[in-house]
């Protein structure tokens, strides 16, 4: 138990919660239309990450939150920018301004003085779930014990947190959420104020980007987002059980593949633990394929 | 009180101008606006809504729109949306309650029970929790109409609700349209089918670019403006008819 | 002075950022530039899978040809499991890309894990495949992947006038004759093959620029295919030199990372041009 609460823990409540929170912001992307835009806010805000990191020169959350929000704004702002002035259709237009971030990111994290040990390019790639240890629990005491939880890694609490307030951000918005997802130009023509909630579907996205890069990396954040909601469009043609089902889903392949890479082989007897991150994204894929056949058959 | 006022209205997409300097007074009743493919016929009621950008204004009952918002709804065109998208006939009609109540959690029973409402006037109470793309498209062009209905609003502009709908459905429709306008409510709908214009609509605007004519449909709708609007040759273009 | 290997290295890049022009016109002419970035990601568990099998088999685990051809086995599953899903039609191309690139990357990330536990530096370089190390490349490596990317801006040129007819007006040239799913089959083929050739010096993440950012700068600068087509080229290549010898100069920046930023450097030239104009 305590080498669990020591070892696996904190990996695993981050997995649960980045799972989550991606899963609960995939189904607007995916009813959008928009999942690209996913894909491209995950890879942009990795400048902005990096900045937030060299100004403050350790891996604070509100920095690199700040700094990835703008990061996530300006790109979207370019990649319709962008269609509209080089009159570029939108995949293009979206793969300019994501590949071109994420490179200005990379050059930024090896000129800047930002790499090291905590936040390097294997991090951005991979993730670094295998580092998050709780080393000062004890024993299940620790679960109740404040100083104990004290001693939680940052990336728990960056993850908690984004997570809650995007999911109350979403509760407030629910209606006017829906509404814009199935028809904006309606929702507008009500008085909504449409960009204004496409900047904040967007600004939630960069947050949960962040809090999930520490986890997955920015890569597979793409699988989090998008896989679960996926999946779910599969199986169910109704609005709640969709949004809500997929951060269930979320959550449940984030939690299952990380059992299935660490503790599980360790269980049956095999000291071969493979990569957290990449278990959680394959299993993700496996999900919406599972999910494709099984309505494939229900249809006939 | 006019309902809706467009003085000098231009929309470019690019260079090239989509619509010219538009200024036209909208009557109460019924009103068709016409013209070929091209003519700029949604870009003036997305123009007018604010839905894209454009020099001159439009002003709802004597105010701005912001100040007139819940007295103008709106129909946009059938395949502008995703029918595929996971929501029940009801799910769609209640999103026109969304501005009169709350923004988080469920709508509350009143609000559904006035979407409800709203579905049994188009004949579609039955299939309120019928997912939308298991509906046939004139069914789902009543559940449009039913949301625009909704809207309770004092003018609605409509894109098109005629537009590939079988005979009953138009029937259906065109009942409803006549009932609101009985009920005092102003409607502007596109229309394509120039053969039926007289049969349903009061007023007329004629449009290609810029306007040619405007007026009831007994003034304009006439041969000579017709050819103004589309161009000769519009012969076997089933107006004869 | 330029050693023979960086020499070689250079000129493959040079090659590699013609192709890419090329291939990348089309691409970008298609709407088809995303389905680069799915397949770029798809190729990494091809890759590892690769390195994998030549650990057991005991040959050279660094060779490029095997790596490249797991990567295209790859890449060619990636691209028909986003047609599958696609073909599903709840899910839309752009979700099914998204669903894709994750999940293959994800495969390719739980090999390399796998990998690093073996011995015998089996994994050594693999990682390069992500983000482009040109500077690592080795002379033959280079011609290898010069190579492909030759023989993909041959096969362009030999198209021509069927990839010019399928992206002016797809349904029109149907109605002339033309075999349009076997064209766009021979465009997706040409993406293919120019994204794996790209897989060592630019990498999978961002190898979908190299298509794009040429071709787009050239879209701006021309009216014409041919003169879109000879600029695109021309972009692509001096990208791909001034990336490689900019990251060869800069200990530890990103080859692809390089390339990517002087084609934006380009873009963004074009932009302001053409507004001046």
């Amino acid at each position: 138990m305590t080498q669990f609460l020591q070892l696996d823990f904190a990996p695993l409540l981050c997995a649960i919660l980045a799972g989550a929170t991606c899963g609960l912001l995939g189904s607007f992307l995916v009813l959008r239309r928009e999942a690209l835009l996913g894909d491209a806010i995950t890879h942009a805000v990795l400048p902005g990450i990096v900045l937030g990191f060299a100004v403050t020169g350790a891996r604070a959350g509100l920095p690199m939150l700040l700094g990835a929000g703008a990061a996530a704004l300006l790109a979207a702002w370019l990649i319709s920018h962008l269609r509209r002035v080089a009159r570029l259709e939108g995949g293009a237009a979206t793969g300019i301004v994501f590949t071109s971030f994420f490179a200005a990111g990379l050059v930024l994290l090896e000129t800047s003085g930002a790499r090291s040990v905590d936040l390097d390019v294997d991090c951005v790639l991979f993730g670094q779930m295998e580092t998050l240890l709780w080393p000062q629990a004890m024993g299940p005491g620790a679960l109740l014990d404040p100083v104990a939880l004290g001693g939680l890694p940052p990336a728990v609490f960056l993850l908690a947190g984004v997570g809650a307030a995007i999911a109350l951000a979403v509760a407030l918005l629910w209606q006017p959420l829906k509404l814009l997802c199935f028809d904006a130009d309606f929702a507008q023509s009500l008085g909504l104020r449409v960009r204004w909630l496409d900047m904040a579907l967007h600004l939630m996205l960069a947050a949960a980007a962040v809090a999930a890069f520490e986890a997955v990396g920015s890569i597979l954040v793409v699988a989090l987002l998008v896989a679960p909601a996926a999946a779910m469009r599969l199986i169910t043609n109704r609005y709640t059980p969709q949004v809500l089902g997929g951060a269930a889903l979320g959550a449940a392949v984030a939690a299952l593949g990380y059992g299935l890479a660490g503790p599980l082989p360790a269980a049956l007897g095999s000291g071969h633990a493979v990569s957290a991150a990449g278990m959680i994204g394959v299993l993700s894929g496996l999900v919406v394929a599972g999910a494709a056949m099984a309505g494939r058959w229900r249809h006939g | 009180m006019t309902p809706l006022s467009i003085r000098h209205l231009s929309v470019f997409y690019g260079e090239r101008p989509a619509l010219e300097d538009v200024s036209w007074e909208v009557p109460a009743g019924l009103t068709a606006i016409i013209g070929p493919n091209g003519a700029g016929k949604s870009t003036l009621l997305k123009a007018a809504l604010g839905l894209i950008g454009h020099q001159g204004e439009a002003r709802f009952f004597g105010t701005t729109l912001d100040a007139a918002r819940a007295r103008v709804g709106y129909l946009p065109q059938r395949a502008s949306v995703d029918w595929d998208f996971p929501a029940s006939a009801l799910d769609v009609v209640s999103m026109a309650r969304t501005p009169r109540t709350r923004w988080w959690g469920r709508l509350p029973r009143r609000e559904r029970d006035a979407a409800r409402a709203a579905l049994a006037e188009v004949g579609l109470d039955a299939l309120a929790d019928r997912p939308i793309g298991q509906l046939s498209g004139g069914q789902q062009q009543r559940v449009f109409l039913a949301r625009c209905l909704a809207q309770e609003a004092d003018l609605l502009l409509m894109d098109e609700p005629l537009a590939a709908v079988d005979a009953a459905t138009e029937r259906e429709i065109i009942r409803v349209l006549q009932k609101l306008v009985q009920a005092g409510k102003s409607i502007v709908a596109v229309h394509h089918d120039l053969a039926s214009v007289p049969h349903i609509f009061q007023h007329a605007l004629m449009l290609n670019g810029r306007v040619i004519a405007a007026g009831t449909v007994a003034e304009v709708f006439t041969p000579a403006m017709i050819v103004d609007t589309y161009g000769p040759g519009l012969s076997d273009d089933g107006l004869a008819a | 002075m330029i050693s023979h290997n960086t020499l070689v290295v250079v000129l493959g890049c040079a090659a590699l950022g013609v192709a890419s022009g090329a291939v990348g016109c089309f691409a970008l002419l298609r709407g088809r530039a995303l389905l680069a970035d799915a397949m770029g990601h798809a190729a990494l568990p091809g890759v590892v899978g690769a390195a994998l099998l030549g650990a057991w088999w005991g040959t050279d685990p660094r060779a490029l040809p095997p790596l490249l051809l797991g990567g295209a086995v790859a890449g060619t599953l990636g691209l028909w499991a986003v047609h599958a899903l696609a073909a599903t039609g709840r899910i839309r191309q752009d979700a099914a890309i998204g669903v894709v690139l994750a999940s293959f990357y994800a495969l390719g990330v739980v090999g390399l894990s796998v990998i690093q536990a073996m011995p015998a530096g089996a994994q050594a370089g693999l990682s390069h495949f992500i983000l482009g190390q040109a500077a690592t490349m080795r002379t033959q490596d280079a011609w290898a992947a010069g190579g492909l990317a030759l023989v993909s801006v041959a096969a362009t040129v030999a198209l021509f006038p069927r990839l010019r007819a399928l992206c002016f007006d797809a349904e029109f040239a149907a109605l002339q004759g033309l075999n349009i799913r076997r064209t766009d089959a021979a465009l997706m083929g040409l993406i293919l093959l120019v994204c794996i050739a790209g897989l060592p010096a630019v990498g999978l993440v961002l190898v979908v620029a190299l298509l794009v950012l040429p071709a787009a700068t050239a879209r701006m600068l021309n009216h014409r295919l041919p003169g879109m087509l000879a600029t695109s080229c021309a972009v692509g290549g001096t990208a791909g030199v001034l990336g490689a010898l900019i990251s060869a100069g800069h200990q530890g920046w990103p080859t692809g990372a390089a390339v990517v930023l002087v084609g934006m450097a380009f873009f963004v030239a074009a932009l302001l041009v053409r507004r001046e104009a």
